[in-house]
């Protein structure tokens, strides 16, 4: 072992005397180290002034986060470089004791928990069912408060929507829809006539408007009538996890989901034809009322949106 | 003069050794009693290993994430009150948004340092959870959650999850058009939970979605309730460090019974200090540089409109690819629907990743029939099974987080959204299977080569007088010479390290 692997051998802290190689420097140039430190304790410490200084003349966020940034980080590289290269080098070793205690220590603490409490539980039963019953009741009461009045129950909304015999299909402006305002192969998101602001129209109520063809459109069987003048309506909320059903791709005639791509047949009653999406866009039955606006025949005949344990 | 000059000295040496510093000590001592236990602490030694690092860095960017966040709070308002934006920002000018959206709008432009506030916090966040991962990366490998640290291990997954929520509830704040999409996939994710579901989400969100109880409720969760738990479980997992000593890897002089490195006092305290100075230069410097969650280009969410390439941050991108490439099978009848398509990728799939997480140990402990306290670490090659294991899962997690990008993949590649979800199905079912015996064959084959993990000598090249060149090799690094681990029982599970080669150029590899 030479001289130098035996002043490598770790020692103790407490153990080690005022002039031990241990406690030198690491660095081969102690010096040179110290005034590359110092240069970056001055880059830093300018940095960090700028950063007071751009901050008081308002600069633009990126020259605040430069000269933090830079700041911090120079002031930091030689504050390590300080530790990793003036500091006493070690290496320095540290006993390791067993944390475990003795037999007799554990038995003492064993027997104090086991017999003192289990023997006041023992003789007394009765008193520790008791209590334990009357802090369970309170255990299950204390939810009831908790956790009813976070919400009204699962009701409503998430079983119907707002659309009625004879709603009124209106855009997000709150107009309403002729027959005449959409060309073959557009498509428009409509709300139930007074929703089309408010939360509940966006989130439940929202529902697809296309235009297929000039002809009454029939997606599926028992639908002859749902889709006059070839205009067919579907509820916007994809049916996998209730994201707008936003992109059409024309061509295709396919209602596109962006969040996990389901795809939809808008010819075909909206069946799932890609995607994690479970059943069809429920459709909404429309007529064309006398004035050539564009009404829904009744609401949805199933509840809208991602599947939940309610739904039938 | 020379009277205050004998009293100054002799006030001096009425102060003992140690001066000013030592009475205050002393002071301190009589009261609390702590010079003994201050001396061990100030004399606790770290490890000088550059991966013990990897905390360091989540504990620094969470101390980054309190410091922004409480600048943020002095301005977010958490309301889902409608207001119309007439603020710096004019291409929002007069549009109708919740207060929400407004005041982070406006504490990112109208606010002095806002933005850089607003930017470190978000990438400070990403670091956050990303240390998490990889310094439990680093404890799984190396088998440094093995006994007497299965307790903090436990701590360590409870605060992955707690930093995954609270990331998710902090990136829900701002109530913008993407995030917003976040919140309604999350309550159409609680929906589907059998049973409960429903009452679930109309709870948490006081209602059908969106309602306006959810920005003060995540608000409430994500500044207070949430970092409070956090706070506490990283203090309770720096007591079990300080209490139970570091690991250490086997080194000459290096045993069981002891840990060698640098102590506290000066050396390491030094150290992290400038380590944590560094992280939060890095931090400043991606916020000034690197555009994070622009919420005034995405806009105010609004439930019917939509943006493409809609993707959450990086921690929840493994649930998102979970569920695009899920089948979509729904269980309907007798009255009820179980969305099977929803539940099992985004419920089950992490509850299963998670308890296995937490299991670990212990099933290790099972498996190897190990029940020794183990302070030494394991090289990750030395452990093949529990390497493979851990590669396994890592290339899973990996190929769902590729998998939350199939419209990008679809699109750079010019490929057709099928062919991509096809193949991703495949990848996400094969990799993981072919990583588990590729990773163990690798670490067989490690334990084989000679020197294998050590540092290279380098060769000394004599000329002799007569001009003949000759090569001889120089002794290992001290650190790489061979040493003497302590004979603690090796399992079966886990195979013991192979011999030393003893030719040059014959490798032993066991099988």
């Amino acid at each position: 072992m030479s001289e130098h692997d035996a002043h490598r051998t770790p020692v103790s802290l407490s153990s080690v005397s005022a002039n031990d190689p241990r406690l030198q420097p690491a660095a081969k140039n102690p010096g040179t180290v110290e005034g590359v430190i110092a240069v970056t304790f001055v880059v830093g410490a300018l940095l960090v002034a700028g950063f007071g200084a751009s901050y008081w003349v308002n600069a633009k966020p990126w020259i605040l986060g430069a000269t933090l940034g830079g700041g911090l980080f120079f002031l930091g590289v030689g504050l390590v470089a300080w530790g990793k290269y003036l500091m006493p080098r070690g290496p320095f070793v540290e006993e390791r004791h067993a944390l475990a205690n003795s037999q007799s220590d554990r038995d003492a603490f064993a027997a104090a928990i086991v017999e003192r409490g289990g023997g006041v539980l023992k003789r007394r039963k009765l008193l520790g069912g008791l209590l334990g019953g009357g802090l369970g009741i309170f255990s299950v009461v204390a939810l009831f408060p908790l956790l009813r009045s976070l919400g009204p129950l699962p009701k409503g909304t998430l079983f119907h929507t707002d659309w009625r015999a004879g709603t009124y299909a209106v855009d997000q402006t709150g107009r309403r829809i002729h027959h005449g305002d959409l060309s073959v192969g557009s498509i428009v998101t409509v709300f139930p006539e007074g929703t089309e602001n408010t939360d509940r129209g966006q989130a439940v109520d929202q529902t697809v408007l296309i235009r297929i063809s000039n002809d009454n459109f029939t997606t599926q069987k028992g639908r002859e009538s749902w889709g006059p003048q070839g205009y067919i309506a579907y509820s916007k909320l994809c049916t996998h996890l209730g994201c707008p059903v936003g992109l059409y791709e024309q061509q295709l005639q396919l209602l596109v989901c962006p969040c996990h791509q389901s795809m939809f047949n808008a010819t075909n009653g909206a069946i799932p034809q890609f995607g994690p999406a479970p059943r069809p866009l429920p459709q909404l039955p429309l007529y064309i009322d006398g004035q050539g606006y564009i009404r829904a025949q009744a609401d949805y005949d199933q509840p809208v949106g991602p599947g939940f344990w309610e739904r039938a | 003069m020379s009277d205050g000059a004998t009293t100054k000295r002799q006030q001096k040496a009425a102060l003992g050794p140690y001066g000013k510093v030592g009475k205050a000590l002393n002071e301190l001592d009589d009261r609390l009693g702590v010079a003994r236990g201050g001396r061990t602490f100030m004399d606790k030694i770290f490890p000088d290993h550059w991966s013990f690092m990897l905390g360091e860095i989540a504990l620094y960017s969470f101390v980054i994430l309190l410091v922004t966040g409480v600048f943020l709070t002095l301005y977010f308002v958490p309301s889902s009150a409608i207001v119309t934006y007439h603020g710096s920002y004019l291409p929002l000018d007069g549009q109708k948004v919740t207060q929400a959206f407004e005041s982070t709008v406006n504490l990112s432009f109208a606010v002095r340092g806002g933005l850089l506030m607003r930017q470190m916090h978000h990438w400070a966040c990403d670091i956050f959870v990303g240390a998490i991962v990889v310094h439990m990366a680093r404890v799984f490998f190396t088998g440094a959650f093995r006994k007497p640290r299965e307790l903090n291990w436990t701590l360590g997954v409870t605060l992955l999850i707690l930093a995954i929520a609270n990331g998710f509830l902090g990136y829900s704040l701002p109530d913008d058009l993407v995030s917003g999409t976040g919140i309604r996939i999350a309550y159409s994710i609680m929906l589907s939970i059998p049973v409960v579901g429903t009452y679930l989400a109309f709870f948490v969100f006081g209602g059908n979605f969106p309602g306006t109880a959810v920005i003060p409720r995540f608000f409430i969760l994500h500044v207070l309730i949430v970092p409070l738990i956090i706070i506490a479980l990283v203090s309770a997992h720096l007591f079990l460090l300080v209490r139970q000593k570091h690991t250490q890897f086997p080194g000459e002089g290096r045993t069981e019974k002891n840990v060698v490195g640098s102590p506290m006092f000066p050396v390491f305290m030094a150290k992290t200090t400038g380590f944590l100075f560094i992280v939060g230069g890095v931090t400043a410097l991606l916020g000034a540089f690197a555009q994070i969650n622009p919420i005034w280009q995405f806009g105010p969410y609004d439930a019917a409109r939509i943006s493409y390439a809609v993707q959450p941050d990086w921690y929840m991108g493994f649930l998102d690819g979970a569920l695009r490439i899920w089948p979509s099978w729904s269980f309907m009848a007798f009255g009820h629907t179980i969305p099977l398509e929803v539940t099992i990728p985004a419920v089950v799939l992490p509850g299963i990743l998670f308890n296995i997480a937490f299991a670990w140990p212990a099933l290790e402990r099972r498996l190897t029939k190990d029940h020794e306290i183990h302070h030494l670490l394991d090289r990750p090659s030395e452990r093949p099974r529990r390497t493979a294991a851990g590669a396994s899962v890592l290339t899973l997690l990996a190929m769902l987080f590729i998998a939350s990008s199939t419209d990008v993949i679809a699109n750079f590649f010019h490929l057709s959204l099928n062919t991509v979800l096809l193949m991703m199905r495949i990848l996400v079912i094969v990799t993981p299977i072919l990583a588990y015996p590729v990773t163990y064959l690798i670490c067989k084959e490690l334990q084989g080569v000679k020197g294998g993990g050590k540092r290279k000598t380098p060769n000394l090249v004599t000329r002799t007088e007569e001009g003949e060149y000759l090569a001889s090799a120089t002794p290992p690094y001290r650190d790489d010479r061979p040493h003497e681990i302590e004979p603690a029982p090796v399992p079966i599970f886990i195979e013991p390290e192979p011999d030393e080669p003893t030719e040059s150029g014959v490798r032993t590899v066991e099988r």
